[in-house]
């Protein structure tokens, strides 16, 4: 049975330029209560902490960046203090951040969904990659009525689904 | 490359796939004739489509993010123009309209002239109380949480008893902003 015919996703996006094979190293996926959705990684030698700490690392991470960034935004006129809460999607919002070992790429929906992927630093943008797994993520995920909203993904359907797409990028 | 720009209704509804609307109108009466049936009591039915309406909700409005390219609308009144045009169209095939906005901007009413859950319905007279297509408000109530607005969604007017139109009055009750969920001494 086929989830979703071809034309109602954009069609994959061109693949950056790099080598086939293991460009990702991980994936993330939080909700808006910081609850991570889904931890899968492919390609990581070193883990410094454990799951739980990681997580809220990350997602702290992410939440102080996307303050940082929207309060240093030179464009926009109204902006509060430094802490004070947004809503998601007000303000300026980054996409990703590179170092020299590897890159992270950001996306929030406006539901409170992140999407954060790390791959290596010669990826090229990823805005279209993550808006494909945020597809992925309603055909699999929001439409699958044994999922309760909130709680962390155990679909294996969804897991085959990300590890296949992300494996082609 | 710059983010694509975000699609229209029709186009949307245009790309999914789509199921018959007779069997979509006869399931949910199915379902209202149910729920009469086990509940007996019209307010529990009214409640149940309610809350069954909110489970769609929180899950739709992903989807409805996801297909509609939409970044964060700005203020209440985009967001209730995106629920008549772009929601309305892309689910269920009809456009609403937007009418009746008050002084500050966080009530107003959606109108539907043409509803696909009440083709074929009469209400019965033991079912005067019945909010038909209550699931509706639901919907809207739970997908608006979900993007941190806080609503309320009662019926004005009802073709089932008599009206000439659909009106759902949506009227924001406050915007929750995002608060970091870790206390800080964990």
């Amino acid at each position: 049975m086929q989830f979703f015919g071809g034309s109602e996703i954009s069609p994959s996006p061109p693949t950056p330029t790099t080598t086939t094979g293991n460009n990702a190293h991980m994936i993330y996926i939080f909700n808006r209560n910081g609850v991570c959705l889904l931890y899968r990684e492919w390609n990581r030698p070193l883990h410094t902490l454990n799951p739980q700490q990681d997580h809220k690392l990350m997602f702290g991470l992410l939440f102080s960046l996307k303050s940082l960034a929207s309060k240093m935004d030179p464009t926009s006129a109204d902006k509060g203090n430094l802490g004070v809460p947004q809503l998601p999607g007000q303000g300026c919002s980054f996409h990703s951040f590179r170092t020299n070992t590897y890159k992270l790429s950001f996306m929030e929906t406006p539901s409170g969904i992140k999407f954060i992927l790390v791959t290596n630093p010669r990826t090229s943008d990823l805005r279209e990659t993550l808006k494909y797994i945020y597809n992925l993520y309603v055909e699999y995920v929001a439409k699958n009525p044994l999922y309760t909203p909130g709680t962390p993904i155990r679909c294996g359907l969804f897991n085959t689904a990300v590890d296949q797409y992300v494996r082609s990028i | 490359m710059p983010p694509a720009a975000p699609r229209s209704g029709d186009a949307i509804f245009a790309s999914v796939e789509r199921v018959n609307a007779e069997l979509f109108t006869l399931t949910y009466g199915a379902i209202v004739r149910q729920l009469l049936t086990d509940l007996e009591e019209v307010e529990e039915v009214n409640k149940q489509l309610d809350q069954m309406g909110y489970n769609i909700g929180i899950r739709l409005i992903d989807e409805f993010l996801a297909k509609s390219n939409v970044s964060r609308c700005v203020d209440f009144k985009e967001t209730a123009e995106m629920i008549a045009k772009v929601g309305f169209k892309m689910f269920l095939g009809v456009t609403a309209s937007v009418m009746n906005w008050d002084a500050d901007g966080t009530c107003c009413s959606i109108v539907l002239e043409d509803n696909p859950l009440v083709d074929f319905v009469e209400l019965p007279d033991t079912c005067q109380g019945l909010y038909y297509c209550n699931i509706l408000s639901g919907v809207i109530r739970g997908a608006l949480e979900m993007v941190a607005m806080k609503t309320e969604v009662t019926w004005i007017r009802d073709m089932l008893r008599g009206d000439d139109a659909y009106e759902l009055q949506v009227k924001l009750l406050k915007q929750v902003p995002e608060e970091y969920p870790y206390k800080d001494d964990e």
